[in-house]
């Protein structure tokens, strides 16, 4: 019997830990966290890892990078779990702005898309023009063709490449889906010797492991284009609207601009990113 | 109650689930005296005695130890530490031999400075000084249970509960504990209580015995009336009484009964009246066996021709049952197996005193 | 194959030069797994303990809570604590969402039923008379629960070795709750899988390498505890 009242006392002693915590307000202060919801390309790059150190310096901001992919990114700003974007996913991106879920939309930098394959090219695409005319080519031949398939930016830009070529690739054999980050699908599909679509500077970045060669470049529809969007504040109390702020302005200021302008030359020989701030759209 | 006693209880009830298995109406315990409770397995010795030592949860009952009562956590935990108990496992702690004797003084808070001079004493007193800093998983079973007595006495209990305490012990070292347990109890004028099933242990250590069935204490008394003078069936039968035969009384005078056993006749000792439905008991050491044809002596009233129906060795005795109509067990030694050439189915006679034949009254309806 | 051969060998050379990365992400582990293990130690073996112990109506469905906890998918966890820590959250407030609190509250949901469960498993295992020759020795309730976790103490030492080697080597929920960020919330684990993403063996195969080298002291430990005997 005493040992029941043990049991119920620390029962009852967990649970009053536990309500303790839940209520103390642990941040009265003004909100130092920036949560950045970006891409895997931007991450895996490293271009992230020279600009935010940075920022932080600068603002005494800190800056928690979530590198997720722009449709997962665009889904934590639609839900107010993340306080400022920097995605690459144009036509997603009009939609998010659209309803309301970000404001201040602004152009940042540009590298592009290539498709790279195995340097034996089965489908024989090796220096065409037309993305989507290669795309209709690999799929003529049945070439296999790895997809991120994650609703990614490039994921996005790979859709539209499918639908200017006039195929739907779903369902077919030779089409596969990953669903991982760019880095990892681009060594799946070195492993396996496939066909990808990638953005050039996760490419460069990885390409001594790789062996696969750039086969289709300079395109048009290949251009990929990244905008820093502040969420909401007036959808969501709880956004850090200062920071989001001044970490879109960072992004768009002449100091970074050159950063990025002269960002992965000396490593891998040409700028990754080319630095767009203040030009007028695209489109 | 006396000034004598040391630990009382009336009206102990105990149920597990529901199901009672402890109804004790009155039992007591007097200073310095070794009891002993027998009886078969399953028949709540154990639960008797950690009932006793205020272990196990009561549905019922006063407990009273040195005449006060002994209810709440905080009279409960003193009279706990007046009293120490050992188990049919040593249940020794992880640690050293000498650790383990001192965990007595150490759960009461004793210095360790202070505490060193008893328990050298103690693991001495019990023949394992040369073992205090050995660990407790690397002794032998005998070691270890003797550690465990250590340990008992290293606090200087009042009481002592001793739930099976040898039962897994081989003879010679039972023995040797045995004198040393006895030793440091005449010394130190300790009160035990003991839980057996070895009725020989219980025989031979106690002042007392009392018999359980049941849940219940069916007789107390010393061993000699115990064993000589079982109550019931169940009593007579734990305490070795092999022949147990049913008749009527047919004639009584001074004392001496004549008890008609199918159509013989058998003479006992007892206050009985004609026409009584009686049991006769008769331990089988008491009855001897004989060549067929032999004279036995006139010290002995029963004499009966018969035919051996079965031999069974039982340790260095037989067990023989000779058919005379009706059937008495004997116990013969080896040597007399071979004297007289002792076979089934040969002739031979036995013979049994009156004052031999224990009888009570019979309380079934029909004969067993 | 000779990318994995020169993966290995700039492993080693980061090893031996003792790397600051790398080291930074193994005192980051160790210090958010050793938190959470030391956080699931009082709580499981306290639980463990009393629930061996105590008979009260319910029992068997707590003890098989206990056990089924044990079997939960860390990666269920992760999700359920960030459900917890998002902004919109009921925790949201407390702003724990990526950063090393929220793998520690993670990990320690993951580890304490572990070591709740083979507390329990090691006191039940106690002969049951023990608890008994602790009270006759005069003890209290409080020191008869003291000596039996003494009584016990390797196997309850096996049980925090278990939740230990169970948190250090997650992945999922570290990655959820922590974000993974860099000189932050990055473990060994999730350190590992970016890092193997991004093409960079060599770094990947020297974290691999720290976090076998636990698993085997973990596991050397556990099985040292195991040959041991008991006293009689």
């Amino acid at each position: 019997m005493r040992m029941r009242n043990l049991l119920f006392a620390w029962i009852l002693a967990l649970c009053l830990a536990s309500v303790f915590v839940g209520t103390t307000d642990v941040m009265a202060s003004e909100q130092k966290n920036l949560i950045l919801a970006t891409t895997t390309s931007t991450q895996d790059t490293g271009l992230l890892d020279v600009l935010n150190p940075i920022f932080e310096k600068k603002t005494g901001f800190f800056v928690k990078t979530i590198a997720v992919g722009s449709g997962q990114a665009m889904a934590m700003g639609a839900k107010g779990e993340a306080d400022v974007l920097l995605v690459h996913s144009p036509a997603a991106e009009k939609k998010f702005m659209s309803e309301g879920n970000g404001v201040n939309r602004m152009l940042v930098m540009h590298n592009d898309f290539i498709i790279v394959g195995p340097p034996s090219d089965p489908a024989g695409i090796k220096g065409m023009k037309s993305a989507s005319e290669a795309f209709k080519q690999i799929a003529a031949k049945g070439a296999v063709f790895m997809s991120r398939g994650d609703n990614s930016g490039t994921n996005a830009k790979e859709k539209d490449v499918w639908k200017a070529a006039g195929i739907n690739p779903e369902g077919q054999i030779w089409y596969q889906q990953t669903g991982l980050g760019m880095g990892q699908t681009l060594n799946v599909s070195a492993e396996k010797k496939t066909y990808t679509l990638a953005d050039r500077g996760t490419y460069l970045s990885l390409k001594k492991n790789l062996g696969m060669d750039i086969l289709v470049e300079g395109d048009k529809v290949l251009l990929n284009i990244y905008h820093v969007i502040e969420v909401n504040p007036a959808k969501w109390s709880k956004v850090n609207t200062h920071g989001a702020k001044a970490f879109a302005e960072f992004m768009v200021s002449k100091e970074v601009q050159d950063i990025i302008s002269t960002f992965g030359v000396d490593k891998y020989g040409s700028p990754l990113f080319f630095p767009d701030a203040g030009k007028p759209e695209f489109e | 109650m006396s000034s004598d006693t040391i630990l009382q209880v009336s009206s102990l009830r105990v149920s597990r689930g529901g199901t009672p298995v402890l109804d004790i109406p009155e039992f007591s315990v007097a200073k310095g005296e070794f009891l002993s409770i027998i009886g078969p397995n399953g028949t709540g010795k154990s639960t008797l005695l950690l009932s006793l030592a205020g272990l196990v949860k009561r549905q019922g009952g006063t407990l009273l130890f040195k005449g006060k009562v002994v209810d709440n956590g905080t009279e409960l935990l003193a009279f706990r530490r007046r009293l120490a108990m050992v188990f049919q496992e040593p249940l020794l702690f992880d640690s050293t031999v000498y650790d383990n004797v001192a965990a007595g003084l150490k759960i009461r808070g004793i210095k360790r400075d202070w505490v060193r001079p008893v328990i050298e004493e103690n693991l001495a007193l019990f023949g394992i000084a040369h073992l205090a800093s050995r660990s407790a998983c690397k002794i032998s079973g005998g070691e270890a249970q003797r550690t465990s007595l250590a340990r008992a006495f290293a606090t200087d209990p009042e009481l002592i509960f001793l739930d099976e305490p040898f039962a897994s012990l081989d003879p010679p070292t039972k023995e040797a504990i045995i004198e040393d347990l006895g030793r440091v109890m005449r010394a130190r004028h300790t009160t035990a209580i003991m839980a057996t099933h070895d009725r020989m242990d219980a025989l031979r250590l106690s002042r007392r015995i009392a018999v359980m069935d049941g849940g219940r204490i069916v007789q107390i008394g010393t061993p000699s009336e115990v064993m000589h003078h079982p109550v019931n069936e169940t009593v007579a039968v734990f305490v070795g009484m092999e022949t147990m035969l049913a008749g009527e009384v047919r004639g009584s005078s001074c004392g001496v009964l004549e008890v008609g056993i199918n159509h013989q006749s058998i003479y006992a000792t007892g206050a009985f009246s004609t026409g009584d439905q009686v049991i006769c008991f008769i331990r089988p050491e008491s009855v001897m066996v004989f060549p067929s044809g032999y004279a036995a002596d006139s010290s002995a009233r029963n004499v009966f021709p018969g035919t051996v129906k079965k031999i069974q060795p039982i340790g260095l005795l037989f067990r023989v049952q000779i058919d005379c109509s009706f059937v008495l067990s004997a116990h013969v030694t080896q040597q007399a197996m071979e004297d007289l050439h002792i076979e089934v189915g040969m002739e031979v006679v036995a013979a049994f005193k009156a004052t031999a034949v224990h009888v009570i009254k019979n309380t079934h309806l029909s004969s067993p | 194959m000779d990318l994995i051969l020169e993966g290995i060998k700039k492993a080693i050379w980061l090893l031996i030069t003792l790397d600051p990365e790398v080291l930074g992400i193994t005192w980051l582990s160790l210090k958010v797994s050793g938190l959470a293990t030391f956080i699931s130690l009082f709580i499981g073996i306290s639980t463990g303990t009393l629930v061996a112990l105590t008979r009260f109506p319910g029992r068997r469905i707590v003890v098989s809570l206990i056990n089924t906890g044990m079997g939960v998918p860390p990666v269920v966890v992760g999700l359920f604590v960030s459900i917890f820590l998002w902004r919109n959250g009921p925790f949201g407030m407390l702003e724990l969402l990526y950063t090393p609190t929220a793998i520690i509250i993670a990990q320690a949901v993951i580890a304490t039923p572990i070591v709740a469960g083979i507390s329990l498993a090691s006191i039940q295992k106690l002969p049951e008379a023990l608890r008994l020759q602790i009270l006759a020795l005069g003890a209290t309730r409080i020191q008869m629960i003291w000596m039996l976790i003494k009584e016990a103490r390797l196997p309850l030492l096996a049980a925090v070795m278990a939740g230990f080697g169970g948190v250090i080597s997650e992945v999922g929920a570290s990655i959820m709750v922590g974000g993974n960020i860099k000189g932050y919330t990055r473990v060994l684990t999730t350190a590992t899988v970016m890092e193997t993403g991004r093409g960079n063996f060599d770094v990947a195969i020297a974290l691999g390498v720290i976090l076998l080298f636990f698993t085997f002291c973990i596991n050397a430990i556990l099985t040292s505890i195991q040959q041991r005997e008991r006293p009689r």
